[in-house]
């Protein structure tokens, strides 16, 4: 193996080497082919990797750090000849998410040291970088980031355009409001990075193989078993698709395939000849996302790209090519770019063209990376997707896989970047190619809060859209769901609405004002048809015990009732957070968030016994759900069943099927999501349009309206409601978030995680899911917290929030997140007591601002006090809402 | 009078004078010449016939009245502004995308872009789209009217359900039919794609349902019940005589309803060409009559384009139709059946549907006419018998069928009324497409190479280029594309908006003098589909 390495990796050396970048692609030649295609493949491994750029051999390289050695690597073409060769060899730390920052904080520092620990040079120079802003808004979104690096542990800070114009005095800095620095970025060659890691792995007993495609995938029983290579088949457990954009291509090839939402699109920058005094090799890297560019030193010159607006997507057939080849270079679409960057750097007019580079990068529905274990074929994993961030993710994305395969799952969350966040709903080409044409702008807009994609939607709807939307809802969208956000009325400037972008308080506050109110005092409808429904049956009490041992709380409840619990793993974290209707003794009714639609069938399949008593269906579909919310949804519902709803006839958490209006087979269950009374209607959809318009009728004198998310956001968030996907993840368990009676653990019953909460409970936890009521914020003044500030206790960072919204009627603004408590002396964290929380004094971070928090680990009591007082009555009351 | 001073104009539009102009006469300056003295004849290519000319005069001098309105009014000049000019250009554009299915489209057609820009009023060009339903395949067609626009409308609305039906197989014509006897519902055969202005007459619909059923039942008749197939040329040969043989026919028996009857006599004594192109897989079939054209767009391998005809015109600048109509009469009228390049001296187009002036013997003329409405008995033009009259028919609307197999390199197809043809040479309409089709890409694209280049001299010329394609783009459409040159183009090739805006904001009843109407489609070729037809073998 080593002698095959080595002679791979003299290639790759000759080839840097030789002088210029246009030389590259020639010189591939002089390998001799005869002998490549002589080598025999090992008949075996424990785990073949599909593709030798940098995530492939990046994930080689942990897996091999961490002892899986049996490992076989194999690529179509050269090793590290793909995007990762054409990479413009910046590493960026700034992020949009936590997880995207530690990613890439690991990267910048493996890449550091690799050279040092591999003898190979992958030219590393830390020459740090500057983020312009033309705006005071993008000022704001650069200051977010900035509080969110300093917390995670990366240097970095805001500065002004005069210090912009000391650090790099050949920038234009007369348009600019402000920057951030971040010093400790770097550029690196990616392509030997790559060789570098592979080096590695290979010493490490990696075979790595080059010129070998991979066909397809063998399956046996939803196990990997192998992969048929065009030089043969290797037997294996563990199949890894690091294959870059034609990742999508490889999933599809599988005869259960595996859907893997990706797209590629061209990208264009720009190589200079060196300037007259040539640029020093530590010159800082500059991101001006106004400009769409960005612009780094190269061998004296400079190397500029960037995001333009009018992306072209390319290989939407699925074209493949053993290696990118020179793609036609594009000067007309670059046009904008190169105007955006003369603008920038004036001095550079006179400056010599080296070449336009196109590359295509390859870009995700939701511009995350997708890590992790097919929902479908087990022992399939993927790295994909970089969305032109595949240097910056490559070490930290690799080890986190490694991880997952070795030990089953990450040391961090993933859940934002896990391929089962996606379902084969995304997989159609169309949806592809119309949304990354979308996303690839996106990675230089401005990300104001509550954005939401416009391309590739109204996939999924409920039987009202079309009801709704005449009625002005306004829609986001969920794992391909429309779902409404709030809804305009009649009077209301639309347009104005539209463009309701800002880190402020934005235009909707008091619609949404108008539909809480509604909920706490009359009552609200809001279509929830996108959350999961699952329904578990068996013939005899197998769905039972199952369900017990996959869930946290106790099941055996009497029929008719429902139970709030987790799904949790080993490690006592929530792999779910659902509520589970006991319809008869044999058959439960799930109901988990819209996302767990995959991820949890994948978890429940993989768990359950093969039993063909036992049944396990997606009912998704078959389901309408309104939500009645509000203390007038009792008359309501008892006006349209003649059948008493009060909570002696009808006690909380209870399920019932019935009548309503003339629909029979309604579930009705006496729970709202948010803490507020209430009912959830299950209604088979042919009678959706029925049930809601009787609702809607006799409501009507009950003052009725529709509401949407936003109001519904803002009741579960003030009542302290967590739910899974925003707070909760797979590394927080029932005890950190205050749900002890909600686990089943003195019951002496065994169930996943079982083990792992009562060693918590007896060591305590090491974070609290805990509210924070902001006290010195002025709501219509301030910036708005959103999720991800930082929280400070007495000065010290202690934790992030997880989501945040303004309370109608605490009248502030309420940020749920976990606190921690950190070692003053060495880091470590240490065990979070009531004390400990109730003992501080806090702070939220909202883009570099503090502002005064109260800590609360219980809800406000006063919030659930509905009765109204007999003097508050006025006339206004007997209006219709 | 020195014709240009009339650009200077200002947009009259008198609502009398175009009721005079475009009803009370038959006055149609494109095939069938009517010319005033006044008229300056440089745009018109024909020579007047000077017998024909004075009964077909308008009853009241317009030409006059406009040069008194000329005298009242100081002449001044009147531009349209460029978005004015744009929605005059945009009026009738319709484009057709062929839709896909995941993400790919299967067919050989990619879509068409169509349009067109009138100079008569009301204009008398048409155009049909349609995706035939029971046999693959789609038909498009541009037809050519004169003598009023009756015979074009009813040739576009009736002439694909008669290509239709005759490519449809024996038992699915059995099975319309018998739908038809047991009043069940009919199977589709057309899907139209149809801008909202191309109407069809409702008040016909039934008596061209009643023609083509009659049709339909004959052709199954014929057959003896063993499957043929069908052959695409013989279809749309037999479609068009058939067609032009039922427009005879109904205005010979006449309609009770005196609307209906005084329409197919309308229709029988205008007369229309037609240029239709039926494209299934890499099958391409074109079928004309007359003198519209349909031009391939072929782009070599080293990206410039080149024009392909696909039909021939029928008119006297072809030998081989002058051969035929000598063939076709006694010797004796050889010097007569043609003459200044017409037919008998009056009709350009030596093919083409009704104009039964050309068709009928004398007797049958005299007969139609007499016992016809008044209107029609009013009415000088049919009256007037051709001179020279002895051996009719003169006339077929035989199409001349060509067939073409697509190749990957053929982009695109240009089907277009002869008022296109007359301002615009074929390379120059067939490249104009091409790079509008592609973009920039193609024209010239910018390569640095191995020259010396500086950044600041690569965004000068990429900031002029941008500034030329913005105006390129500022059509969404091929055929408003080739209008707005057509119309606008200077001598050096590239659109004159001062000349564009003279030539738009023309008074209704000079138009003519300057311009045909115009009708164009482009069809695009799906080239990875029909690369994948020819890789299948």
């Amino acid at each position: 193996t080593d002698i095959m390495f080595y002679r791979l990796l003299s290639i790759a050396r000759r080839r840097r080497t030789s002088p210029g970048w246009q030389n590259w692609s020639s010189a591939r030649n002089n390998t001799s082919t005869a002998e490549a295609q002589s080598i025999t493949l090992p008949a075996q491994a424990q785990v073949v990797i599909c593709g030798g750029g940098i995530m492939g051999t990046s994930v080689a390289y942990h897996l091999s750090k961490m002892g899986w050695t049996d490992i076989v690597l194999l690529e179509q073409g050269r090793l590290a000849a793909g995007s990762t060769r054409f990479c413009a060899g910046i590493l960026s730390t700034a992020r949009q998410l936590t997880i995207e920052q530690k990613m890439a904080d690991y990267s910048n520092r493996l890449y550091h040291q690799l050279e040092q620990e591999t003898g190979i040079q992958t030219g590393y120079i830390r020459t740090g970088s500057i983020f312009l802003a033309q705006t005071q808004d993008r000022l704001i979104s650069l200051k977010r980031i900035n509080s969110s690096l300093n917390v995670t542990g990366i240097p970095s800070e805001i500065i002004s355009p005069k210090k912009v114009a000391e650090l790099y005095p050949l920038l234009n800095v007369h348009d600019l409001v402000g920057a951030m620095h971040v010093p400790e970025d770097a550029v690196v060659s990616s392509a030997d990075v790559a060789l570098a890691l592979a080096s590695a792995a290979s010493q490490n007993g990696v075979q790595i193989y080059d010129r070998t495609t991979i066909l397809h995938i063998m399956v046996k029983k939803g196990q990997v078993t192998g992969v048929e290579t065009d030089k043969g088949q290797i037997e294996c457990q563990y199949f890894v698709n690091c294959a870059g954009q034609w990742a999508y291509e490889l999933g599809l090839s599988n005869e259960e395939p595996v859907s893997i939402p990706l797209h590629a699109c061209e990208h264009f920058y720009l190589l200079t000849r060196p300037l007259e005094t040539p640029l020093q090799s530590n010159t800082p890297t500059i991101v001006d996302a106004d400009g769409r560019i960005y612009i780094r030193n190269w061998q004296g010159g400079i190397l500029s790209g960037g995001f333009e607006k009018n992306p072209k997507p390319i290989f939407t057939e699925g074209k493949n090519q053993l290696e990118i080849q020179n793609l036609q270079e594009d000067w007309d679409h670059f046009e904008p770019l190169l105007s955006s960057l003369l603008r920038r750097m004036p001095e550079l007019e006179t400056l010599e063209i080296m070449k336009l580079v196109n590359c295509p990068e390859t870009f995700t529905p939701d511009m995350r990376c997708i890590m992790g274990e097919s929902p479908v074929v087990q022992g399939y994993f993927v790295l994909a997707g970089m969305n032109s961030a595949g240097l910056s993710f490559g070490g930290g994305a690799g080890k986190y896989l490694a991880e997952w395969m070795v030990h089953g799952y990450p040391s961090e969350n993933v859940w934002d970047l896990d391929l089962k966040r996606f379902g084969a709903l995304q997989s159609s080409r169309t949806f592809l190619r119309h949304r990354v044409m979308e996303v690839m702008p996106l990675i230089y807009d401005l990300k104001v809060p509550r954005w939401d994609f416009q391309t590739g939607r109204q996939l999924r709807t409920s039987p009202l859209y079309d009801r709704l939307d005449a009625q002005g809802a306004r829609w986001m969208e969920k794992h391909g769901f429309e779902r409404p956000k709030y809804f305009v009325p009649p009077d209301k400037d639309l347009l104005a609405l539209e463009q309701s972008k800002t880190f402020y308080k934005p235009d909707w506050f008091d619609i949404v004002e108008a539909e809480v109110k509604c909920c706490k005092e009359a009552v609200c409808v809001i279509d929830m048809s996108s959350f999961t429904k699952f329904e578990i049956t068996s013939t005899g009490d197998q769905a039972l015990e199952i369900l017990q041992y996959l869930f946290s709380n106790d099941l055996d409840v009497p029929v008719g009732h429902i139970v709030h619990t987790g799904m949790l793993n080993e490690g006592g974290g929530y792999e779910n957070d659902c509520s589970i209707a006991r319809l008869s003794k044999r058959s439960f009714f799930m109901i988990s968030p819209t996302d767990q639609q995959v991820h949890c069938w994948a978890w429940l399949k993989k768990h359950m016994p093969k039993d063909n008593n036992l049944l396990l269906e997606d009912v998704t579909w078959k389901y309408t759900a309104l939500n009645l919310i509000g203390p007038r949804a009792v008359d309501v519902l008892s006006e349209l069943s003649y059948a008493p709803m009060t909570p002696d006839h009808f006690p909380t958490l209870f399920c019932k099927e019935m009548s309503v209006g003339y629909a029979n087979g309604i579930r009705v269950m006496s729970m709202t999501h948010t803490g507020e009374p209430g009912f959830m209607l299950y209604i088979p959809i042919e009678y959706a349009l029925h049930v809601y318009n009787e609702v809607m009728n006799v409501g009507q004198k009950y003052g009725i309206r529709n509401a949407g998310y936003y109001a519904l956001r803002s009741l579960r968030i003030e009542k302290f409601f967590a739910f899974w996907g925003q707070d909760l993840n797979t590394l927080t368990t029932p005890l950190e978030c205050g749900r002890e009676s909600w686990v089943k653990l003195e019951k002496g019953m065994d169930f996943i995680g079982r083990e792992a909460l009562l060693q918590q409970k007896q060591d305590g936890v090491y974070k609290r899911f805990t509210m924070f009521i902001l006290d010195d914020h002025d709501t219509d003044l301030d910036l708005w917290p959103w999720w991800g500030e930082p929280i400070f206790r007495n000065g010290q960072y202690v934790g992030k929030t997880t989501s945040s919204a303004y309370s109608y009627t605490l009248e502030r603004h309420v940020c749920l997140g976990f606190v921690h408590n950190f070692s003053e002396d060495s880091g470590e964290e240490e065990v979070v007591t009531t004390d400990f929380i109730n003992r501080g004094e806090y702070e939220i971070d909202i883009a570099g601002h503090r502002f005064q928090a109260k800590a609360k680990l219980y809800p406000v009591t006063s919030l659930f006090a509905h009765k109204r007082r007999k003097d508050d009555v006025e006339l206004s009351d007997l209006h219709g809402k | 009078m020195p014709a240009p001073t009339q650009l200077f104009f200002p947009l009259i539009r008198n609502c009398e004078l175009s009721r005079i102009y475009g009803t009370a006469c038959y006055c149609h300056h494109k095939h069938l010449c009517c010319s005033s003295p006044y008229i300056s004849q440089s745009r018109l290519r024909y020579t007047p016939h000077p017998a024909y000319a004075t009964f077909c005069r308008p009853k009241e001098n317009w030409w006059q009245y406009t040069q008194g309105r000329r005298y009242a009014s100081t002449p001044q000049k009147f531009y349209l502004t460029p978005p004015q000019v744009n929605s005059i250009l945009k009026a009738n554009e319709y484009s057709f995308k062929v839709p896909e299915f995941d993400g790919k489209n299967v067919s050989s057609i990619l879509g068409f872009d169509s349009n067109q820009l009138p100079a008569n009023a009301p204009i008398e060009d048409r155009r049909s789209a349609a995706t035939c339903l029971q046999t693959r395949g789609m038909l498009l067609g541009v037809f050519d009217g004169h003598a009023g626009c009756a015979c074009s409308q009813a040739v576009s609305e009736r002439l694909f359900y008669y290509i239709a039906v005759s490519l449809l197989p024996h038992e699915t014509l059995l099975e319309i039919e018998n739908a038809v006897e047991s009043g069940r519902a009919l199977l589709p055969i057309l899907q139209w794609h149809k801008h909202p202005n191309d109407y069809f007459s409702k008040e016909a619909s039934k008596l061209y349902f009643n023609s083509l059923r009659t049709y339909w039942q004959e052709l199954i008749d014929l057959n003896t019940g063993e499957s043929t197939d069908i052959d695409v040329k013989e279809a749309l040969i037999n479609a068009f005589k058939r067609l032009d043989n039922d427009i005879s026919l109904e205005a010979q028996v006449g309609d009770p309803n005196s609307f209906l009857n005084y329409l197919v006599l309308r229709v029988a004594f205008s007369g229309a060409t037609a240029c239709v192109a039926h494209v299934d897989g890499v099958d391409l079939h074109v079928a004309n009559t007359g003198d519209s054209r349909a031009m391939l767009g072929v782009q070599e391998e080293d990206g410039s384009w080149s024009a392909v005809t696909l039909s021939n015109d029928h008119n006297a600048q072809n030998e081989r139709e002058l051969e035929r109509l000598k063939l076709e009469h006694p010797k004796n009228e050889a010097k007569s059946v043609v003459k200044q390049d017409r037919l008998l001296g009056l009709l350009m187009p030596f093919r083409a549907f009704g104009d039964v002036k050309f068709k009928w013997s004398i007797d049958l003329q005299k007969r139609v006419i007499e016992s016809g409405p008044d209107q029609l008995n009013d009415n000088e033009y049919t009256k007037f018998i051709p001179p020279n009259y002895h051996t009719p028919p003169y006339l077929t609307a035989e199409p001349e069928v060509t067939y073409h197999r697509l190749r990957p390199q053929d982009k695109f197809l240009v089907l277009a009324t002869d008022g296109l043809w007359e301002t615009m040479h074929r390379q120059d309409v067939v490249r104009i497409v091409g790079e509008y089709l592609t973009g920039m890409h193609h024209q010239q694209p910018i390569a640095v190479g191995g020259y010396k280049v500086t950044l600041g001299q690569m965004h000068g010329l990429l900031t002029e280029r941008r500034a030329k394609m913005s105006s390129v783009f500022e059509d969404q459409n091929a055929a408003t594309h080739l209008i707005r040159h057509a119309v606008g183009n200077n001598e050096f090739g590239t659109v004159d908006h001062e000349r564009l805006s003279k030539m738009l904001s023309l008074p209704e009843e000079l138009a003519r003098m300057y311009r045909d109407d115009i009708t164009i489609i482009v069809v695009q070729f799906n080239s990875h589909v029909v690369g994948a037809y020819q890789n299948q073998e």
